[in-house]
């Protein structure tokens, strides 16, 4: 077993805000990431497979396949967009802080994982988004 | 505890097998088939797993870890092209998963039961692009 990490990057704005709290809810809970016309960043999105080496290839992953999955599943929609407008996951009540977007995306990505890849292909192990230099944001996909 | 130590090797290879066509080779190791061969720098991250020594509050002197990756894989790696001057790569395609295997390999005698174990390699071929070897044992449980 080894896992491979691809790293992806995509340029979006977003703003911290519940409907239903008031303006100064808002502000305390989510402080500057509340400002009204959004904010944004460079994210960086690591997605890593997890799987046997291929003894003829030497290959976990069809890395042209993985890349091409990912853009048509997530850097077309996401990359410079304004995330809380035009990406419909959020356009309603989700809030589009970085641990929704790790889940988003692992939505996607596992909704064609194994269509892409087959059963007996490598799995999804691993989403890291890292928001800024300071931020990151991780989840286990297995 | 874990310690890692990073190290850097820049190298040239070709990913391609020999028994195959230059199109088969094309179309599954893309650009990276180029015969003429092309180079990535390299960073290997080395992490060592074991308690801190009660008296030297060290898990490894890592002047120990740094020799051992500078004469395993810095001497034989560094400025070399892998398929011509670093076996098993005249017979083994260098992919990062390859290398990472090898690496693997080289380093985890140095570090049998008892001392502080090996307990993973992370290998970055590019910014966007690395791999992460645990052994052929998989995860090694924390001691």
């Amino acid at each position: 077993m080894l896992e491979v990490t691809r790293r992806y990057h995509f340029s979006a704005s977003h703003r911290l805000h519940v409907d239903s709290f008031s303006d100064d809810e808002n502000l305390r809970m989510f402080g500057k990431c509340n400002s009204p016309f959004g904010h944004g960043h460079n994210y960086t999105l690591e997605v890593t497979a997890r799987g046997d080496v291929d003894e003829a290839t030497g290959l976990v992953i069809d890395q042209p396949v993985l890349n091409e999955l990912v853009e048509s599943a997530v850097l077309r929609d996401m990359d410079m967009k304004y995330l809380n407008e035009q990406v419909p996951a959020f356009t309603q009540a989700v809030v589009p802080t970085t641990e929704n977007v790790v889940n988003e995306i692992r939505q996607r990505l596992q909704a064609r994982w194994v269509e892409t890849f087959g059963a007996a292909g490598p799995k999804l192990a691993r989403i890291r988004i890292i928001e800024t230099r300071k931020n990151e944001f991780e989840v286990s996909c297995d | 505890m874990r310690i890692t130590r990073k190290a850097e090797f820049s190298s040239a290879h070709v990913c391609a097998r020999p028994d195959w066509s230059e199109e088969q080779n094309r179309r599954v190791f893309g650009e990276a088939a180029n015969p003429h061969g092309h180079g990535h720098n390299y960073i290997l991250e080395v992490t060592l797993e074991g308690p801190p020594d009660p008296v030297t509050g060290m898990v490894l002197d890592l002047k120990t870890l740094k020799d051992v990756i500078n004469d395993e894989v810095i001497e034989p790696f560094d400025h070399k092209h892998l398929n011509h001057e670093v076996p098993p790569f005249n017979q083994v395609v260098p992919t990062t998963e390859n290398i990472a295997r090898e690496l693997w390999k080289r380093l985890d005698r140095h570090f049998p039961e008892g001392g502080a174990r090996l307990q993973r390699i992370r290998l970055w071929e590019t910014q966007d692009l690395y791999v992460d070897y645990h052994g052929p044992a998989g995860r090694r449980e924390a001691s």
